[in-house]
């Protein structure tokens, strides 16, 4: 049975532009929310999110790029993390042959932040037509494999919220197939006037700073970011002498089958998500440390996640967190965004607090990690539910 | 590893719901666009549901019934699609909302249908089926990260009956957007005399191909997928050539084991040159087809091929219509190699078999 470790790892999210900056916000309960600056919306004023303060300019100096105007603001999100994934599993090394690298990567809105701003433009004439070519989901993934000199294989899905958890159970698989030794995994998304409004039209935006598993909770904060790791076998990894982060031990996907945005009411999806996982891990639910929670926020989705994680592990709940108070939400990224904190507190031995929490959800028998924890953490469980009732859920186990 | 096709439910501008090849004449589009021949959807979905759903929603939940009935399978052991763009009509409706309106007065209808995943979701919710669901959205790569999907499940579990689909729709917007960008070949008469057409550009699009693969042999498959691979961005004429040559190799075939070619190209002299290199080259002698005059350009057109390969396959004949400079077929057909690129960019091969 081939073994699936993880040897790099990059991100950029609003509490840091790479994984040390993230890791000392979460230690230092520095949060990413607040105000919108750069987005051009009417909402600036009313919603908060969790925007990294860079111009599209500055990020595409952070990836060596003179002309960042050119890009979409989810490539360049994705250039800046992947490529700190390549460096630190693959360059560092000095591997960089990349025959049998490949690339998995994954986005909700593509290159919506251009299409929002030329979409007349391009009905006109052909003045924008350049981004015409960056509008589906794929660029993204094209322009990282551009950046980084990889022509093996190149996927992109998109399954909304869920979509880079996805990603690494993919990725995971290609591997154990053979078709390729080292994979890129991971997500990107800008934040944008579409995602901005389609959340705030169906009520789940919180207006305040967000409060995940909390009685009070009242909705979402959107975020922006990109979050990539590098996986390859046990043994490619052992046989080049890599710092192995840690190891994915188990995956699952399902689907809620309810309806294209709530969550069934007992939360089946995300329990079968969770369950599978575990299977795949050879786990027993006692053994998991840390559940790092999809917990957005929202009435629905922290409910429901919260019944099945009592389903599968009650009485002896593991301590609970989400950190969507730090990066607010990142969609397609915000899976992998989780799996490197995830990691992160296996390498670290911490658990990472979640924000904001005063009241217990009365149908609810736990409470979530309020403070930073040093623990022993050998296996985390991270989860991620997206539009569409799909269903994820990851285990990172301590190699 | 290797998946054959149990079922099959198709819809595109040709007459291929009733999944025969072609019945009589191949149907002729004027200009530049080939809209798909939409079915009865009543027979598929409840007239209430059908109010809600856009186009591409009831293409694919139509085509997904058909094809399940035609596997004889109530529930799949997974669903994955592939779609370039996904649901582009309900997201311009999303986007020309919030430009018109300058973000005020939005209703979340559209936005919720927008998310890429919609098809393969509602199509768990409408059979309750909880199982893997997966959406690829790669350019000209959609539907062939779903097969690659679907294969590696197949090898690790054969008994599994899996719905893979390739979808795509051209809305009104979008073909505007394109033919403004330069997509598409200005005053072609029509689809059919797709390569008498020197200009630049190809004809746009659609179409939904679902099909039922499964492990597991069977007297009703159609045939049998036998490998798929992509490259990016080729550097040289050799590097497609190693390509082409190590995708067979490694599948103990050589060219030799190919008994039809069926070609991507797309009537755009730029990008067509490739193959017509080929037809000189690597592929001297073999019998060579090409498609897309019949289905028109879009992200997801190699699942229409792949149908037409599947049908070639069964019925052991190919339809004159797709032959190039009047190739002569031999049988019997056993291995189809359908060869795809856009735009230079992302290279696929897929291999179908004979049962």
């Amino acid at each position: 049975m081939t073994r699936i470790v993880v040897t790099g790892m990059g991100m950029i999210t609003a509490i840091g532009k790479d994984t040390g900056e993230n890791l000392e916000s979460l230690k230092s309960r520095r949060h990413g929310i607040g105000p919108l600056s750069l987005l051009d919306t009417i909402h600036k004023d009313e919603l908060l999110a969790a925007e990294i303060k860079l111009t599209n300019d500055e990020l595409a100096a952070m990836s060596g790029i003179a002309d960042g105007e050119r890009y979409t603001r989810t490539s360049l999100l994705g250039l800046i993390a992947a490529s700190q994934a390549y460096e630190s599993g693959i360059a560092k090394y000095g591997k960089t042959d990349n025959t049998k690298t490949a690339v998995v990567s994954t986005t909700t809105v593509g290159g919506m932040d251009k299409t929002e701003k030329h979409y007349r433009d391009f009905l006109e004439s052909s003045k924008y037509s350049h981004f015409v070519y960056t509008h589906d989901c794929s660029d993204s993934t094209r322009q990282i494999c551009d950046h980084l000199g990889i022509r093996h294989i190149n996927s992109t899905l998109s399954t909304a919220c869920s979509s880079s958890i996805n990603a690494i159970l993919i990725a995971a698989k290609m591997i154990k197939h053979g078709l390729a030794d080292r994979i890129i995994a991971g997500g990107t998304d800008a934040l944008s006037k579409f995602t901005l409004n389609g959340f705030n039209t169906l009520m789940i935006l919180d207006k305040e700073h967000c409060r995940p598993l909390d009685a009070s909770r009242t909705g979402l904060n959107l975020g922006e970011g990109a979050a990539y790791i590098v996986l390859e076998s046990e043994a490619s990894a052992k046989k080049d002498n890599k710092e192995i982060f840690c190891e994915i031990s188990g995956y699952a996907n399902a689907n809620d089958a309810y309806h294209q945005t709530a969550s069934s009411p007992d939360g089946y999806g995300p329990y079968l998500a969770m369950k599978e996982a575990l299977e795949v891990s050879g786990l027993k639910p006692s053994q998991i440390d840390y559940i790092n929670a999809h917990g957005t926020g929202t009435d629905n989705n922290d409910l429901t996640e919260g019944l099945a994680i009592e389903k599968i592990f009650a009485p002896d709940i593991p301590p609970v967190s989400s950190t969507k108070p730090y990066t607010g939400h990142t969609l397609a990224a915000a899976g992998v965004v989780d799996a490197i904190y995830s990691i992160l507190s296996i390498q670290q031995q911490l658990i990472f607090p979640n924000l904001n929490f005063s009241k217990k959800i009365e149908e609810l028998s736990f409470e979530p990690v309020r403070e930073l924890k040093q623990a022993k953490v050998d296996h985390v469980l991270t989860n991620s539910f997206g539009f569409g009732g799909n269903d994820s859920s990851l285990v990172l186990s301590k190699y | 590893m290797e998946a054959y096709i149990r079922g099959i439910g198709n819809i595109s501008p040709q007459h291929s719901w009733d999944n025969i090849l072609f019945p009589g004449e191949v149907v002729r589009y004027e200009g530049n666009r080939l809209k798909c021949i939409e079915p009865d959807y009543k027979a598929y979905i409840k007239p209430i549901q059908m109010r809600r759903m856009g186009r591409i929603l009831k293409m694919g939940v139509s085509a997904a019934g058909k094809c399940l009935r035609d596997a004889s399978v109530d529930m799949p052991d997974a669903i994955i699609m592939g779609t370039g763009l996904g649901m582009q009509s309900d997201t311009e409706k999303f986007l020309t909302a919030i430009l018109d309106n300058d973000e005020k007065f939005l209703t979340p209808t559209s936005f919720i249908q927008s998310t890429h995943n919609t098809v393969g979701a509602h199509i768990a919710v409408m059979l309750k089926c909880n199982k893997y669901n997966f959406t690829y959205v790669n350019d000209n790569l959609s539907f062939e990260g779903a097969l690659l999907d679907s294969m590696m499940r197949l090898s690790d579990d054969p008994s599994e009956k899996i719905l893979l689909a390739g979808i795509d729709e051209i809305t009104d917007s979008y073909f505007t957007i394109t033919k403004n960008a330069g997509f598409w070949k200005e005053d072609i008469p029509d689809n059919l005399g797709l390569l008498n057409h020197a200009g630049s550009g190809s004809i746009a699009g659609e179409g939904a191909s679902f099909f039922i693969v499964t492990g597991e042999a069977h007297p009703d498959n159609y045939a049998r997928f036998a490998g798929i691979d992509s490259f990016y961005k080729p550097e040289s004429d050799k590097e497609i050539d190693d390509f082409i040559t190590a995708f067979l190799a490694k599948r103990n075939l050589s060219l030799d084991d190919i008994d039809l070619v069926i070609t991507g190209i797309n009537g755009d002299p730029g990008w067509d040159s490739g193959y017509f290199r080929l037809q000189d080259t690597l592929f001297k002698g073999k019998t060579l087809a090409y498609y897309k005059h019949l289905c028109g350009e879009y992200y997801t057109s190699s699942s229409f091929a792949s149908w037409l390969a599947a049908g070639i396959l069964k019925t052991q004949s190919c339809p004159e219509a797709i032959l190039l400079n009047n190739s002569k077929v031999n049988k019997p057909l056993r291995n189809i190699l359908i060869y795809n690129h856009l735009r230079n960019t992302n290279h696929a091969l897929i291999l179908l078999s004979a049962c």
